[in-house]
Order: C-alpha cells, then sequence, then structure tokens
C-alpha cells in the first residue's frame, strides 16, 4: 500500500461526489429527515424513540454507504477504469482504502448532522456520551463502505446492485433487534442474528442508550462491526482481479 | 539507444483460451523498438485479447511473452507500458484535467511534476481548450481523446493502443497519426496501434495482420504490397487471406479426421 495513492484514490473519488451535489444532499438530508420523522411517529412515547432512534443512527450510515459504495464500485468495474487502473502501479489496498477514507469521510459529516440533530433538537435522552454513538455510526459506516465494495463484485449490472440492499440489509434490519429485542425471537432466528453484523451495529448503539462510560460489551460490539468490515474489504480485495478472461 | 533486448516485444508460441475456445494460437512475432506496429485483421480475430495479453489483464495466457525485457504483466512494466482500450477508461463525472491528475498520482509522478505532464498530455490530444469539461459532457471523439492522454502521462516506452481512431473524423485522424509519428520519431516510444481499418496501415512502420487466432503475416507494408503484388495494404490482407481460406479447406479435405491442425 502507498499512502500518496490512497489519498489521490480518496481525493478522486470525493471529486466525483462534489460533481454531483443531489447525491450529496440525499446522503446527508434523507437520514435527518427520517429520523424527524420517527421522532413523531413515536409521538406517545419517547423512551421508545430513545432506543429505535439510536438503533438508526447506526442503521442508516450503513444503509447509505453500502449502496453508494456498491454502485461506485460497480461503475468503476463495468467502465473499464478498473481495469486501466490494474495495469497500472496501484495496489488493491490503495484503491479499496482510498474509497473507505472517502466514503468515511462523508460519514463522518453525515453521522455528525443525524447525531448533533437527534441530541439537540430531537432531545433523544441517552445515558452515555454522544461522542460514543458517532463512534459507532462511523463503523457502521466503514462496515457499510466495505459491505458494498463486496457485492459489488457479484452484480453485472446497477439494476442488480441495488437489489442487493434488499438481499444483504434487510434480512439484518429484520434481526437486529430493531423491531424485537434478539433473545424473544424464535432461537433459530436468535441464532442467525448473533452472526450478523448489523446485530452488533445496534447493539453498540443500545449499549450507549442505557450505560454511561465505556462497557465491555461496547467495546466487543464495536470490535466485531469493525472487524467484519476487515473481513468484506480482504474479500472485496479478492475479488478484484488485475488478469480476467 | 543501447538496449540489450534488439525488440520491445517477443512473442513465440503464444496462446491464450477463453471459455474451452482458443482465441490466439500459437503466435510468434517480435515489435522492434521506437517504430509504429499496426496490428490489424478484422473485428474478433483477437486483436484485443493481444493487446490484452501484452498490458498482463488477459487471463489464460500461455507460452512466452516478453515485454521490455520482462514476461508481460510484470509489475515492473506497470509504469512503462501506456495502454489505451476500445472504450474510453475515463470517469465521466470528473473533468478531463481532473482525470489526469488522478492517473498521474496513480503512475507514481511526482507531485511537482504532475501539472506540467497533465498540460502536456492535453495539449498533445489537443484538448487542452476542453480540460476543464467533464469527460461525461463531452463527445465520444472527445472522450476517447481523454482516455488516449492518459496514456501518454509518464512517457511510456510502450503504448498500446486498441482502435485508438476509430469513429474520429478524417481532420482527427490525421492529427492522431501524426501524434504517434512524432511519440516514435521524438520520443522514441514503441507504438502498436490496432485497426480494422486497412488505409491506416500504409501509416505504420510495421504491420501484424491477424485472422482467427492466428498471424497471417509479419512485415513492413511495402514488403506485404510487393510479395502479394497488391498496389495496397488491404489487397495485400485480402489476398492472404483468401490464400489462407484456401489452405484450410485443402487440409481439411487431406486429413480425413479432425485430429490436430497442421502448422503452417
Amino acid at each position: 500500500m502507498n499512502p500518496s495513492r490512497t489519498l489521490a484514490t480518496a481525493r478522486r473519488v470525493l471529486r466525483q461526489l462534489s460533481h454531483d451535489p443531489r447525491t450529496i444532499a440525499l446522503m446527508l438530508v434523507v437520514p435527518c429527515v427520517l429520523l424527524t420523522l420517527l421522532k413523531y411517529v413515536f409521538d406517545a412515547n419517547p423512551r421508545t424513540f430513545d432506543s429505535a432512534g439510536a438503533s438508526l443512527l447506526g442503521i442508516f450510515p450503513l444503509v447509505t454507504m453500502f449502496l453508494v459504495t456498491s454502485i461506485a464500485t460497480l461503475r468503476e468495474r463495468t467502465s473499464g477504469t478498473l481495469e486501466r487502473l490494474l495495469t497500472m502501479p496501484l495496489g488493491k489496498a490503495d484503491l479499496l482504502v482510498g474509497y473507505a477514507l472517502a466514503f468515511g469521510a462523508v460519514a463522518v459529516v453525515q453521522a455528525a448532522l443525524a447525531t448533533g440533530l437527534t441530541f439537540l433538537a430531537l432531545g433523544l435522552d441517552v445515558t452515555g456520551s454522544a461522542w460514543l454513538l458517532l463512534v459507532v455510526a462511523l463503523a457502521d459506516a466503514f462496515l457499510g463502505t466495505a459491505l458494498g465494495l463486496f457485492v459489488s463484485a457479484f452484480a453485472a449490472s446497477e439494476f442488480q446492485a441495488v437489489q442487493f440492499l434488499p438481499a444483504v440489509l434487510l434480512p439484518q434490519l429484520l434481526l437486529c433487534g430493531l423491531f424485537v429485542p434478539r433473545g424473544d425471537m424464535q432461537p433459530v432466528l436468535s441464532g442467525i442474528s448473533d452472526v450478523l453484523p448489523m446485530s452488533y451495529a445496534v447493539d453498540g448503539m443500545s449499549q450507549v442508550v442505557h450505560h454511561t462510560g465505556v462497557t465491555g460489551d461496547f467495546v466487543r460490539d464495536l470490535a466485531v462491526v469493525a472487524g467484519c468490515a476487515v473481513l468484506a474489504l480482504a474479500l472485496g480485495a479478492a475479488t478484484l482481479r488485475r488478469r480476467t478472461t | 539507444m543501447m538496449n540489450k533486448h534488439p525488440a520491445a516485444v517477443e512473442a513465440e508460441g503464444l496462446k491464450v483460451t477463453r471459455g474451452g475456445r482458443t482465441v490466439l494460437d500459437g503466435l510468434g512475432f517480435t515489435i522492434p523498438h521506437g517504430k509504429i506496429t499496426g496490428l490489424l485483421g478484422p473485428s474478433g480475430c483477437g486483436k484485443s485479447t493481444l493487446m490484452r495479453a501484452l498490458v498482463g489483464s488477459q487471463a489464460h495466457v500461455t507460452g512466452t511473452l516478453t515485454v521490455l525485457g520482462r514476461p508481460a504483466g510484470h509489475r515492473d512494466l506497470r509504469p512503462r507500458v501506456g495502454y489505451v482500450t476500445q472504450a474510453p477508461s475515463v470517469y465521466t463525472d470528473l473533468t478531463a484535467r481532473q482525470n489526469l491528475d488522478y492517473y498521474a498520482a496513480v503512475l507514481g509522478i511526482h507531485r511537482r511534476d504532475r501539472a506540467a505532464q497533465v498540460e502536456r498530455a492535453l495539449h498533445d490530444v489537443d484538448l487542452t481548450s476542453h480540460a476543464d469539461a467533464l469527460a461525461g459532457a463531452m463527445s465520444g471523439g472527445q472522450r476517447g481523446r481523454v482516455s488516449l492522454a492518459v496514456a501518454l502521462l509518464g512517457e511510456p516506452e510502450l503504448l498500446v493502443l486498441d482502435e485508438p481512431t476509430v469513429g474520429l473524423d478524417p481532420v482527427l485522424r490525421r492529427d492522431l497519426w501524426k501524434l504517434f509519428h512524432r511519440l516514435a520519431d521524438e520520443r522514441g516510444a514503441t507504438v502498436l496501434v490496432s485497426s480494422h481499418v486497412m488505409d491506416e496501415a500504409e501509416r505504420c512502420h510495421r504491420l501484424l495482420l491477424l485472422r482467427d487466432g492466428r498471424l497471417l503475416a509479419d512485415d513492413t507494408p511495402e514488403a506485404l504490397r510487393s510479395s502479394t503484388g497488391a498496389d495496397t495494404v488491404e489487397e495485400a490482407f485480402l489476398h492472404l487471406v483468401d490464400q489462407a481460406k484456401a489452405d484450410e479447406s485443402r487440409t481439411e479435405a487431406s486429413t480425413a479426421a479432425p485430429t490436430e491442425a497442421t502448422p503452417r
């Protein structure tokens, strides 16, 4: 890996985004609008908003980054730019980490806006620190980027890439404990939810909601999310081949 | 230029299979340094596959293929070989200059020299006035030239250009061919250009004629014309194709069972 090539890649991805202000606006504004909506959906029971709102602060960055990254990488694969880059002295890690850095930067802004809004304007009541929510949101964004990079290898068109969102993320959303506590599910489903990374993204958030300071479970949840992201990046690197048929 | 290896590219028994089909079958040829070599043949004859093998992006290549003294696709070759694919491979949501700037960084061109290199590449393909236009908003021909400009960055010793002039107007085609000659004559670059337009063949120093994954000829345009008694390279090519077809039907008739193809 070469830092200047990695940074050049990150800057290039951000430059591409800068030519597309509508996408930036959607990435930043939609989570805020949805969280505001949720606040008034749970108008009668603010306690539910505290837990669901915190969970969603973790889920939004994951979903947005997954979607944006999978399409961006797919374009790279289908437009011939990937083939060209791989005939040049660019390491696979330079490309993957460059993407992760660029979308990570967007995720920082997105998470800061969403967290700031829910805390200051929507009155989310959380025992722990808002900074910890931000840390989890970032880890989740990193996971979304990594998963998006990985699944883009299995999509031949943008139609297929978009379908990976319901295929890969919706089951995790149903099983992550947002709707029903994971322990109350049918045992098989509960077992499945134990091996899905989004469960830990949401668990990490609820640790912050219910505890002050950094708990052991919080560290474990964060480590699982980051570990899954690194694994997905490594698998993504394996799908980038310099020689193709 | 003193060089240990007399040729820029040397191939021997080069074979490429794709999905069980043999796309290139036992090619042997050399490409001289500092000259323009044309790779000609009908669509689907294996030109792009050969070029992909040269730059190391083609899988399932067997035989020997040496590029600038190294096995094709060797990591040391990556900054020394410029490659332009048939479809322009640039970012449509970046301007021409931003595209070049990024690729220059990837090629490891020092930050100090980057801007100058980018300007020069833009000038070479006559796009200076469109440098800040989005590649996606350009015409197909302009986008193709951005893609070509990327390959000129870092002064590569070998340029592999896959149909760079297809779909361009005659003026632009003439200008690009002037550029190719300038690259070879003034900068000493070895240029390999593929085309299926035969009149472009006359502008090359040497020609490789490819048909159905086999080499029909490896010669200068003049020698090709005189050996076949043709007036143009196009006629010479058609003559060689007819001859090859006749040879094939003769071998098919003489061998009862379709065993191994007899080497020519």
